[in-house]
C-alpha cells in the first residue's frame, strides 16, 4: 500500500479525431497525499480536464490513455476492469463539474439522484437511504431539506445545484474529490460560499482535492499546491506561495501578469512585446464632455416581477461606466433596454438629448440612433453567425444600416475596422469555426464599431475568454475608447476588470442601485455592505488579499 | 383535487381550442368532394341506361339540386345533430358504419404500434450505444428496408412466405378465423372481447389473424421510431448528467435506461403520436391486402364511388382522433418531463 492517495506517472492521453490523432496530455506526473489540495491551472486546451477524466477513466470514446499509469493507493487503475472501476467511482474518487444544473438529471428529483448514488455502493433500506440523503443535504448547508429532496434541478438556483452536486459527490465517502471548474459561471459571492463549503468538507473528512480551474485567484485561495499546465504538460509545480511569489517558468509569469487583481492596471496585463502593438494614445479628457446618455427612473417588469426598478445614471461622451452586480441584479436587462433591444416598463432614456425610450424596440432598427448605439455580446463563439465569414460579420451592420454604401467603400470600412481591432486582414475570408476565441472576440468588437457608434454597450465581453486573451481584448477596448472617443457602458460581474476599465461604476442589487460613484472610490472605500461583500468574495492571489482570508473558513 | 381540476380544465381548454380546426376540416372536405369530378347521382342510378329524369330524381333526393352554400349549411346542421349522412353503397348510416369498422382499425394499429415500439426502442438504444458499429449499421439497414419496401409488397411477401410456402399463417382474409363465431360486441376489439368471454381458442385464432398485418404495418413505422430513438438517445447519452451518473458509479443499466432513455423519451413520444395517427388512417393498403374490415378501406371504397357522406365522415373522424391523440401526447409529456407542466 502506497502512502500516495493518487499518483500519476508519465500520463499520455490521445484523442483520435477526423484530422488524425491529437495528443491532449503529454507526459504529466504528480502525486497527492491524503488530505492534500492540488490546484491545476491553465487556459482552455491545456489538458487539465482531460487529466481529470483520465484519472477516473471517464474519457470520451475518442480519447485513450496511450501510456503512463494512474495509481490509487498503489493500485494501478489502468489494470482494473470496467466493473471494478465503476465500484471505485463515487466511493473512492468523485468529481464535481462545471454548470451544475446541466450536470444533474433534469427529470429526477435531486434527493432521488443522491439516493441512486448511495444505492450504487451499498445496501440500504429505503428509509435509511432517505435519512442519509437528508443528512447529506444538511451537510452541504441546505435548509428545508425535505422540500429540496423533492425538487427538480430547474426549481433550484445554480449555487444550490452545485451544493447538491457536492452532496452527490461525497455521498459514498470518496477519498479523492476532483472539482472541474466547479464554480465557473457562478456569481462571486456564490462561488465563495460553495468553495468555502467544499474546502471545509474536504478538510473535515480528510479527503484529497484536485481543483481544476482557469482562475488563478481561486486556486491560490483554496489550494496548498499548484500545477500549471500548458499544451498537455505541467510547466511548473510547487507550493502556492512559491508559484505566485517566485514563478520560474515564463508561461506562469505571463498567466499571473494577465490575471486582473485588485491593484493591476490594463497596462500590467499584457506583456511588453505585445503591448507595443498598441501605442498608447494620449488619454482623452473626459471632464466637461457633453452628456451622451441619460437614464432616469428606469423600471422593467417581467410578468409582475420587477427586474429593474427606478435606476438612474448618466454617461458623458467618451466616458466609461461600469454596471456591476450578481446574476439577477438587472444589469443585463438595463444594457438591453439601453441598446433598445428590449422595451422598458417606465422611465426615460435620452440619448444625445433625444428621448429614445419611447421608440418600440421592434422599430428601433430604422431609427437613426441605431448606428450610434452598438453592443458587443457576451459569448464571442455564440454571437457570430456560423455561416458568415469574418468579413460578412463585420459588414453586416454596414449593409443593413448604411444601405447605399458602394462596394469599394464597404471593403475599405471593413478593413479599417478589422485593422483597428488588430484582426489580420488575410483572415477576413474565414468562418468562425476556423478562428480562435480571441479572434472571434475581435470580430464581435469590429462589428460593433463598424457603424462608428458613439456608445458601445459591452455585455460581459470577456467572460468566455482565457485570461491571456482577455488581457489583450481589454487592452484593445481601452485603446479604442481613448482614440475613438467612444463611450462604454460596461456590464460585468468581474469587479477587477470593471475597476481597470471604467471611470465610474454603478453597483446593482436586485434591480436597484446600491452604490454609484468613481470607480476608484467605490472599490477602495465602498460605502454599502453589499459592495464590500462583493469585493471580499473576489478570489485573489495578491498576498495582501490572501492574508485576510487565512482565518478559519466560516460559512 | 386542485390538480385534477387544473388538468381537466386544461384538457377542456385544449378541446375547445381544437373546435375551429375541426370545423375547418369539415368545410374543406365538403368543398373538396364537390370539386372532385364524378356525379354520385349517375353512379347510383339503378342501371347504366337510366334516363336523365331518373338521375335528376336521385339528385333531388340527395339534395344535390340545391346551391353549394345551401348544401353546406344543411350538412353542418346534420353533423351538429350527430347525423353524418347515409352511405349510398352500404345503405347504412355513416356513423354506424364507422362505429363498426373503427375497432378493427384501432386493434390493428395498436397491435402494430406496440410491436413496432417493442422492437424500435431497444434497436435504437443499441445503435446509440455503439454509433458506427455493426449493430448500428444493421439497424440502419433494417430501417431502410422497412421504409423502402411499400407496405403492400411487404404484406404480400409475408403472405407468400408464411401462408403459401410455410403454411403456418391462416387465410389472410379478415379478423375472425374461418371456424370461429364472432364474440359478443362489447368493446369491438376482438382480442379484448374474446378474453372477456373466456374463449381462448378463438382468441388465439384472432391473434394469428392479426399477426401478419400488424407485422407489415410495424415494419413500415419501425424506421421513424428507431431512428428517433437513436438520435435522442445519442443526445441524452452525451449530456452532462450522464457523465455525472457515471462519475458516481451508477450501474450501466441504470445509467442507460434510468437516466438516458427516460430523458430521451420526449421526442419518441412525439413521433409515436404522429406515427399512430398516420397508421390509423393512411395504411389503407394493409387493410386491402389482408381484407381487413377497417375504416381506411371503407373510406377508399366510398371515395372511388363518389359517395360523399362516408368520405366526409371518415375525415371528420380522423380529425377528431388526431385531436385526441395530440392531447394524449401532451398529457404524456407532463409525466415524462416535470418541466413541461410549467410552460
Amino acid at each position: 500500500m502506497s502512502e500516495h492517495l493518487i499518483s500519476v506517472t508519465d500520463l499520455h492521453v490521445g484523442f483520435s479525431t477526423r484530422r488524425g490523432a491529437v495528443k491532449a496530455v503529454r507526459g504529466i506526473s504528480f502525486e497527492l497525499v491524503p488530505g492534500a489540495t492540488l490546484g491545476v491551472v491553465g487556459e482552455s486546451g491545456s489538458g487539465k480536464s482531460v487529466t481529470a477524466y483520465a484519472i477516473t477513466r471517464l474519457l470520451d470514446r475518442a480519447g485513450e490513455i496511450t501510456s503512463g499509469q494512474v495509481s490509487y493507493f498503489g493500485r494501478n487503475l489502468g489494470s482494473l476492469t470496467e466493473a471494478e472501476m465503476r465500484r471505485l467511482r463515487g466511493s473512492a474518487i468523485s468529481m464535481i463539474f462545471q454548470n451544475p444544473r446541466a450536470a444533474l438529471n433534469p427529470i429526477r428529483c435531486v434527493g432521488q439522484q443522491i439516493a441512486d448514488a448511495l444505492n450504487a455502493h451499498g445496501r440500504l433500506t429505503r428509509a435509511e437511504q432517505r435519512e442519509r440523503t437528508l443528512q447529506l443535504l444538511r451537510d452541504v448547508m441546505l435548509t428545508d431539506v425535505e422540500r429540496i429532496f423533492r425538487s427538480y434541478p430547474h426549481e433550484l438556483s445554480g449555487g444550490m445545484c452545485q451544493r447538491i452536486m457536492i452532496a452527490l459527490a461525497i455521498a459514498c465517502e470518496p477519498k479523492l474529490l476532483i472539482a472541474d471548474e466547479a464554480t465557473t459561471g457562478l456569481d462571486v459571492t456564490t462561488q465563495k460560499v460553495v468553495m468555502d463549503l467544499l474546502s471545509s468538507l474536504v478538510a473535515e473528512r480528510g479527503m484529497g482535492l484536485i481543483l481544476i480551474t482557469h482562475d488563478l485567484g481561486l486556486a491560490a485561495r483554496y489550494c496548498g499546491e499548484i500545477a500549471v499546465m500548458r499544451e498537455g504538460q505541467i510547466v511548473e509545480k510547487g507550493a502556492v506561495d512559491t508559484i505566485f511569489g517566485h514563478p520560474r517558468h515564463e508561461y506562469t509569469k505571463r498567466l499571473i501578469a494577465a490575471s486582473p487583481t485588485a491593484d493591476s492596471t490594463i497596462e500590467d496585463l499584457v506583456p511588453e512585446g505585445e503591448a507595443e502593438r498598441f501605442a498608447a494614445p494620449a488619454p482623452m479628457k473626459v471632464s466637461g464632455a457633453p452628456l451622451l446618455l441619460e437614464v432616469r427612473n428606469l423600471s422593467k417588469n417581467f410578468s409582475g416581477f420587477a427586474a429593474v426598478s427606478d435606476v438612474s445614471f448618466t454617461l458623458a461622451a467618451g466616458e466609461s461606466l461600469g454596471l456591476v452586480g450578481e446574476s439577477g441584479s438587472g444589469k443585463s436587462t438595463i444594457s438591453r433596454i439601453v441598446t433598445r433591444l428590449l422595451d422598458k416598463t417606465a422611465g426615460e432614456i435620452s440619448f444625445k438629448g433625444e428621448s429614445i425610450g419611447e421608440v418600440p424596440a421592434t422599430r428601433f432598427n430604422s431609427h437613426r440612433a441605431r448606428r450610434d448605439i452598438q453592443i458587443v455580446f457576451q459569448d464571442p463563439h455564440e454571437s457570430l453567425n456560423p455561416r458568415y465569414t469574418a468579413f460578412d460579420s463585420i459588414a453586416h451592420p454596414l449593409r443593413t444600416l448604411e444601405k447605399s454604401l458602394p462596394r469599394e467603400e464597404l471593403n475599405r470600412r471593413v478593413r479599417e475596422c478589422a485593422d483597428r481591432v488588430g484582426f489580420p486582414a488575410e483572415l477576413l475570408t474565414r468562418f468562425p469555426h476556423q478562428l480562435s476565441g480571441g479572434q472571434k472576440a475581435r470580430i464581435g468588437i469590429a462589428r460593433a464599431i463598424a457603424t462608428r457608434p458613439s456608445l458601445l454597450v459591452l455585455d460581459e465581453p470577456t467572460a468566455a475568454l482565457d485570461v491571456s486573451v482577455q488581457a489583450i481584448v481589454l487592452r484593445l477596448l481601452d485603446n479604442l475608447r481613448k482614440e475613438g472617443g467612444l463611450a462604454f457602458l460596461f456590464v460585468s460581474h468581474d469587479l477587477n476588470v470593471v475597476r481597470m476599465l471604467c471611470d465610474r461604476v454603478v453597483v446593482l442589487q436586485a434591480g436597484k442601485v446600491v452604490e454609484a460613484g468613481r470607480a476608484a472610490d467605490v472599490f477602495m472605500k465602498p460605502t454599502s455592505e453589499y459592495t464590500r461583500t462583493l469585493l471580499q468574495a473576489v478570489p485573489s492571489f495578491s498576498f495582501r488579499a490572501r492574508a485576510k482570508v487565512e482565518s478559519p473558513v466560516e460559512i | 383535487m386542485r390538480g385534477i381540476v387544473r388538468v381537466s380544465s386544461r384538457i377542456a381548454h385544449r378541446l375547445l381550442a381544437s373546435l375551429p380546426a375541426l370545423v375547418g376540416v369539415l368545410v374543406f372536405t365538403f368543398l373538396l368532394m364537390r370539386v372532385l369530378p364524378g356525379d354520385p347521382a349517375v353512379f347510383f342510378a339503378s342501371s347504366p341506361t337510366a334516363g336523365p329524369e331518373e338521375i335528376q330524381q336521385i339528385r333531388v333526393s340527395m339534395g344535390l339540386d340545391r346551391s353549394i352554400p345551401e348544401q353546406l349549411v344543411l350538412y353542418l346542421r346534420d353533423v351538429l345533430t350527430g347525423n353524418l349522412g347515409r352511405s349510398m353503397s352500404t345503405g347504412q348510416p355513416v356513423a354506424t358504419d364507422l362505429a363498426q369498422r373503427l375497432p378493427a382499425s384501432l386493434e390493428l394499429t395498436l397491435a402494430a404500434l406496440v410491436l413496432a415500439l417493442a422492437c424500435a426502442i431497444p434497436l435504437g438504444v443499441m445503435a446509440a450505444l455503439r454509433p458506427g458499429s455493426a449493430v448500428d449499421h444493421g439497424v440502419r439497414l433494417l430501417c431502410s428496408i422497412g421504409v423502402c419496401a411499400p407496405t403492400f409488397v411487404c404484406g404480400l411477401v409475408l403472405i407468400y412466405v408464411f401462408y403459401v410456402v410455410l403454411g403456418i399463417a391462416p387465410d389472410p382474409t379478415g379478423r375472425i378465423g374461418a371456424f370461429d363465431a364472432p364474440p359478443p360486441d362489447i368493446t369491438g376489439l376482438l382480442l379484448v372481447d374474446y378474453a372477456l368471454v373466456g374463449d381462448f381458442e378463438s382468441w388465439l385464432s384472432a391473434v394469428s389473424q392479426l399477426i401478419l398485418p400488424a407485422v407489415t404495418m410495424a415494419l413500415f413505422v419501425l424506421a421513424p421510431l428507431a431512428r428517433m430513438t437513436r438520435a435522442s438517445m445519442l443526445i441524452a447519452l452525451g449530456s452532462d448528467f450522464i457523465r455525472t451518473a457515471r462519475s458516481v458509479g451508477l450501474p450501466p443499466f441504470k445509467v442507460i435506461v434510468g437516466y438516458g432513455l427516460r430523458n430521451a423519451l420526449l421526442p419518441i413520444i412525439t413521433i409515436t403520436g404522429v406515427v399512430f395517427s398516420t397508421m390509423l388512417g393512411a395504411n389503407v393498403l394493409v387493410e386491402k391486402v389482408f381484407a381487413w374490415p377497417g375504416v381506411g378501406s371503407y373510406a377508399l371504397d366510398a371515395l372511388v364511388s363518389s359517395d360523399y357522406a362516408p368520405v366526409q365522415g371518415f375525415v371528420l373522424l380522423m380529425a377528431m382522433i388526431f385531436v385526441v391523440v395530440n392531447l394524449t401526447i401532451d398529457t404524456l409529456y407532463g409525466f415524462a418531463d416535470p418541466r413541461v407542466s410549467l410552460r
